[in-house]
């Protein structure tokens, strides 16, 4: 992300200064940034320069390490009771979304809820009809897995309304990647024992939704987590908090949060959210159901909306790839509107269902443009072109967006974003 | 000499016991069948969640309801947010609608919206949906006949269900939703190919 903090590390906004105050404040000890704070007054964001930090002492320890006052990531829109908030996915390197910067997508608010109370009942086609506090969950033997939660409705603004000025946050920024730990959820259904025709699960959410879908055993049974920790520490309220459902590779609706009941079941329910939503009309008449793999997928995370090329020269073309059928195997950038591609390096180990960082060094010569990203997955399935993507879905279909991304860049350097 | 080649046979059986304990491999942890952790549900604590309502009518309470006596209950308690005659408001969808011109068109047509009456497959989740999210600032609020009564005014203002149809248990799970048949179940496989 380029902006004006970031080309001039020694300024400060308004908001960012508030925020250091708030640190500093609980520090309780007079320093050369609270005599800047104090001096600071309300009005249009400050310069304020840093004295040489190698002349007195620093800060002293907090609770909380909490972001440099320079930094001012966030997600958007806030104040979301039944929609979603955009990880900040320009503001990002490598491949793990700060717990509080993990993307929102809530039916009726986040519910709050207290660990101690909060109970599991894991009930239906099973031999002893089970309840779990958070507690017991936490004694059975945890397992950890780094995997991204897309919503399926990811991109729905990009593909029906595009607009230039569109981030990656905009764009995609309903994908984060994390580290869950918590309890296979195959473990608990061997302590329930699971009764011959169990074929499904209904997972239903303790929120004002009461969320539900129903999802195949086989997952189940297969690396479906309940996570009670998110990037080493307890999963936060708006990601599901004491335990919420992990299904690696599905789509987001299906990690039911805030979990309350596993129904062991033999059909699925047709719950609102597996027939009405989160199904995709397609342009034979009919609509897909049951469409729970996030396919391959990638965003050019930088150079994107709002940055510009501010000289000619190398620029690293970087941002992220993930598939819900495996690993990432490739990334390809066009740096000429699609005519050439060119294998990009992928940064680190490509795990199954995973944020993956791709990395292109292109050297920009004050052409006009435009640079995409092409994700391939182990199953050799490769992001589909928009031209292909309306042909096969249609103009009105709905979720599991994922064609290739387009930046224009202009002479002057402007970056724009391209459908 | 003689002390000196005691202590030298002690180390010797020293070093023996050491090479034995460093071949012995560690034994591996072991999970039982069952940890027996948690307690057993009370059939009352899960009748008390044990909300979800299935296409065959599984779940579905006693209680009842026809679109007159839901017509009431949606004007004080839906009519609100979804618009008086179910056109929806804002951001809060619209609930009534039959086919578009077009057919399915969904997938054709950026401007076509789905309803309940020209997209939802299931009659069923109707109930599911409305007891356990309805309405939005008190979800679960509704008792049974008021759900039944909502359903069947929603039904029928769909030209579903003919109005004078009473809705309940029975009944609910044999109305065909116009939709259903177009639903088909996920054909993507990965690959090269693009779905």
């Amino acid at each position: 992300m380029t902006d004006q903090r970031d080309d001039n590390p020694k300024t400060l906004t308004r908001r960012a200064l508030v925020r250091s105050a708030a640190v500093v404040a609980s520090a309780a000890v007079a320093t050369p940034i609270v005599r800047a704070l104090a001096q600071q007054n309300a009005g249009p964001p400050v310069v304020e320069p840093l004295t040489d930090a190698t002349k007195m002492s620093g800060l002293p320890t907090a609770a909380l390490n909490a972001r440099s006052a320079f930094e001012d990531p966030g997600q958007l829109p806030v104040g979301v009771l039944s929609g979603s908030s955009h990880t900040p996915l320009q503001a990002l390197r490598g491949t793990i979304t700060p717990s509080d910067l993990h993307f929102q997508r809530h039916h009726n608010g986040i519910a709050v809820l207290d660990p101690a109370k909060h109970t599991l009942t894991l009930h239906g086609l099973v031999d002893r009809p089970l309840t779990f506090s958070v507690d017991d969950i936490k004694r059975f033997p945890s397992t950890s897995r780094t995997c991204f939660v897309e919503c399926a409705g990811n991109g729905r603004s990009a593909y029906r309304t595009p607009k230039p000025e569109m981030t990656p946050q905009d764009v995609d920024g309903l994908t984060s990647n994390s580290e869950w730990t918590g309890v296979s959820v195959s473990t608990l259904l061997r302590e329930a024992g699971v009764k011959s025709g169990g074929t499904w699960v209904l997972a239903e959410g303790g929120d004002a939704a009461v969320l539900s879908r129903s999802i195949p055993m086989k997952k189940m049974l297969d690396d479906a987590i309940i996570a009670y920790a998110q990037n080493g520490e307890a999963v936060r309220p708006a990601n599901g908090y004491p335990l919420r459902l992990v299904l690696p590779g599905y789509e987001g609706n299906m990690c039911i949060k805030w979990l309350r009941r596993l129904k062991v079941i033999d059909q699925p329910n047709m719950s609102r959210d597996e027939t009405s939503k989160y199904t995709d009309p397609l342009p034979d008449g009919t609509a897909r159901q049951f469409s729970f793999l996030m396919d391959a997928k990638s965003i050019i995370t930088s150079p994107a909306f709002p940055e510009k090329l501010t000289q000619r020269g190398w620029w690293p073309i970087t941002g992220l790839a993930w598939s819900g059928r495996g690993k990432i195997s490739r990334v390809d950038v066009s740096t000429d509107g699609g005519k050439n591609w060119t294998e990009a390096e992928l940064i680190g180990p490509s795990l199954s269902c995973a944020h993956v960082r791709f990395q292109h060094m292109w050297e920009w010569k004050g052409q006009q443009t435009q640079i995409m990203s092409r994700a391939t997955d182990e199953t050799g399935y490769a992001q589909p072109t928009l031209a292909d993507f309306k042909r096969v879905r249609g103009t009105g279909t709905d979720y599991h967006y994922n064609s290739i991304r387009t930046w224009n860049v202009a002479a002057d350097g402007a970056v724009t974003f391209g459908g | 000499m003689a002390k000196a080649r005691a202590a030298a046979f002690v180390v010797l059986v020293l070093l023996a016991g050491a090479c034995e304990a460093r071949d012995a491999s560690p034994a591996k942890s072991k999970r039982p069948d069952r940890f027996g952790i948690g307690r057993a549900a009370t059939p009352q604590e899960i009748a008390a969640i044990d909300i979800d309502v299935n296409p065959a009518g599984a779940g579905l309470p006693e209680g009842q309801g026809t679109a007159a006596t839901g017509a009431l209950v949606y004007a004080s308690k839906c009519a609100a947010c979804h618009g008086p005659h179910g056109e929806g408001i804002d951001k809060n969808p619209k609930l009534i609608g039959k086919d578009p011109p077009a057919g399915f068109a969904f997938a054709n047509d950026v401007k076509a919206t789905k309803t309940i009456g020209n997209y939802w497959p299931y009659a069923t989740t109707l109930y599911d949906y409305v007891h356990r999210a309805m309405p939005l600032t008190a979800p679960g609020s509704l008792t049974p006949d008021e759900i039944y009564g909502v359903v069947a005014f929603i039904l029928s203002e769909n030209g579903i269900a003919p109005a004078t149809t009473v809705i309940n248990k029975t009944s609910l799970p044999k109305v065909k939703m116009p939709a259903q048949s177009h639903f088909v179940t996920d054909n993507r496989k990965g690959g090269v190919e693009f779905k």
